[in-house]
């Protein structure tokens, strides 16, 4: 009976920590969706800022944001789906990989605002791009490079040995085989850690605060050495400047509202591809 | 021809394949190079056990324990609430939810992660500080207590898949053999399944901490700004990574102030560094333990 009693009390507890933490977090979409809706219209969406940021829309910020994004993962990807092939197709077993991996595993790690200040000495200062999207890029896909890294991998690891056995039995070589038989086959992976990473980078502010943000420019960025204004950025610039905090709140609430949209839907779809899959997998 | 072609690949894959290492040095490098001039005026510990913050008086001072202080009260503070809430969100996904109950269960939680840290700077601003400080009536809301507790909100996810995954490593035969002498689910929660997986929690939590010590965003907007030794937990603190992010936009290139914001980063960056050393030791150890390839 006892025993019984135990277990019971003891469920109802592990119940009760997942509902707190599920409740909470839902309550953060409701709060700020609830509110952040009713500032949504075709104009918020399409116009620059008007009044001291306290009318018109957030349409650069969005634009900004999507510029970023690409840029980062223009330079990340490409450098992150190497390594990981290098670690998971050619690595000789040695230290040298390990110590690949574990700065790999410290990369990840690394405060976000850290990578700020890297951004800020090396490519805003050292290489003089200035604030700038190209500066806050290249920071942004330095942050990214770990998740792009370690997403690659595990997709590149589930390509069962025994493709690429028959592709180098029938003569192919290393290269061929990577080419035509391992990338493709890891493909929706490697994707499913892409469309993951653009949802981390779309709502990371900290990098860019010092390398690429400004609160309020005119018209659209002309080039990738200008600044930009970006949503998670507005945001935050809404909230702690600015001379109206009243009406800035609501437009805070709306630019919360389509980051959160975005990258809620992004991260959903990732996740989506990625169980099809495993179902795909595991037959 | 193949030869040389299949050599080149092999190289070009190799070098970039040390891109993260380089990146890694590179931060190093940057952050030892802009913190020095500090250490050349001021006195390693005087910096750090330093009591007051005062960068842009005249004349200034540079003392970052307010700073170093609020960053370790809040993240403890915030493993409060992740750790129970985290792990055991893990444990009940793991072993008490049907099939079907995990299905829904851990990919939601996958999708709350993604839940950038700036909506909870924004969420704990408007909602949760106003409506803690007519709950509890206190003076200010923006404070040390609703910075841990968003901070904590914003950790359990992390800390409840990182988990999930080290519960999820233990093999079944362990809980087989425990049901096969009697025991009974509770029973075998408790004293074979968490102590096989033990050190993987405990990597979930020190990531957890890792994290919550390194985040920016949500504690520069709910944390109160003041850069001034807590007394209470309703006090409003700076953590570190709230002092770079607020000031380094004031600091001239070249200062004093910029090189102490550099120096405040190279001992974040130190902190983590240890922290993730610590987890990646413990994990190691964890799969050897079970048998499972490092």
């Amino acid at each position: 009976m006892n025993k019984k009693l135990t277990q019971k009390i003891g469920f109802s507890f592990l119940f009760l920590c997942i509902a707190i933490t599920i409740v909470f977090l839902l309550a953060i979409i409701y709060f700020v969706s609830v509110r952040g809706i009713k500032v949504i219209s075709w104009e918020f969406l399409t116009q620059a800022p008007r009044n001291a940021m306290t009318e018109g829309g957030v349409a650069p910020a969005i634009v900004g944001t999507l510029y970023l994004t690409l840029f980062a993962i223009l330079f990340a990807l490409p450098l992150g789906i190497s390594c990981a092939i290098y670690l998971c197709e050619y690595s000789p077993k040695s230290y040298i990989v390990n110590i690949i991996r574990i700065s790999i595993n410290n990369l990840a790690g690394v405060p976000s605002v850290v990578f700020g200040l890297f951004g800020l000495a090396v490519f805003v200062k050292f290489f003089k791009f200035g604030v700038s999207i190209l500066a806050g890029s290249l920071s942004l896909s330095i942050l990214v490079l770990p998740v792009i890294i370690s997403s690659t991998q595990e997709a590149l690891l589930a390509v069962p040995q025994s493709l690429r056995e028959a592709s180098l039995a029938l003569g192919a070589t290393k290269w061929q085989t990577i080419k035509k038989i391992v990338l493709p086959t890891a493909l929706p992976g490697i994707l499913t850690g892409t469309i993951l990473s653009i949802g981390r980078i779309a709502g990371e502010t900290a990098p860019i605060l010092f390398t690429a943000a400004a609160f309020y420019m005119k018209g659209y960025p002309k080039s990738v050495f200008s600044e930009v204004m970006a949503l998670p950025y507005h945001i935050y610039a809404l909230m702690t400047e600015g001379t109206h905090p009243e009406r800035q709140t609501d437009i805070a609430y709306g630019c919360s509202f389509i980051l959160l949209i975005l990258v809620l839907l992004v991260s959903f779809v990732a996740i989506i591809i990625r169980q099809r899959q495993r179902r795909y997998q595991h037959g | 021809m193949f030869r040389t072609k299949e050599k080149l690949y092999k190289w070009i894959f190799a070098i970039l394949a040390f891109a993260s290492l380089v990146f890694l040095v590179g931060i190093i490098i940057v952050l030892f190079k802009e913190a020095l001039p500090i250490f050349k005026n001021i006195k390693a510990l005087d910096f750090i056990f330093g009591k007051f913050w005062y960068p842009t008086y005249e004349p200034p001072e540079f003392g970052i324990l307010p700073l170093v202080l609020a960053s370790i009260w809040v993240s403890i503070g915030a493993m409060f609430v992740c750790i129970p809430l985290g792990v055991g969100s893990a444990l009940y996904i793991n072993e008490i939810a049907s099939y079907r109950q995990k299905a829904i269960l851990k990919p939601l939680i996958e999708v709350l992660a993604s839940i950038p840290s700036i909506v909870y700077g924004f969420f704990g601003m408007v909602v949760l500080a106003p409506f803690l400080q007519n709950f509890l009536h206190l003076s200010i809301g923006l404070c040390l207590f609703t910075a841990s507790l968003t901070l904590g909100i914003m950790a359990t996810p992390t800390v409840c898949s990182i988990a999930e995954d080290a519960l999820s490593y233990v093999p079944r035969s362990f809980r087989e053999a425990s049901f096969a002498v009697g025991a009974n689910r509770w029973q075998t929660l408790t004293r074979v399944i968490i102590p096989a997986a033990g050190s993987g929690i405990s990597t979930a939590i020190i990531l957890g901490m890792s994290r919550a010590i390194g985040e920016t965003m949500t504690v520069l907007m709910v944390a109160g700004g003041a850069a001034v030794i807590p007394k209470s937990i309703f006090d409003p603190v700076r953590p570190m990574t709230a002092a770079i992010a607020s000031e380094m936009g004031e600091a001239p290139m070249g200062s004093l102030h910029y090189n102490s914001l550099f120096a405040i980063a190279l001992i974040l960056f130190l902190i983590t560094f240890i922290f993730n050393i610590i987890a990646e030791i413990i994990s190691r150890r964890f799969r050897i333990k079970l048998g499972l390839s490092g």
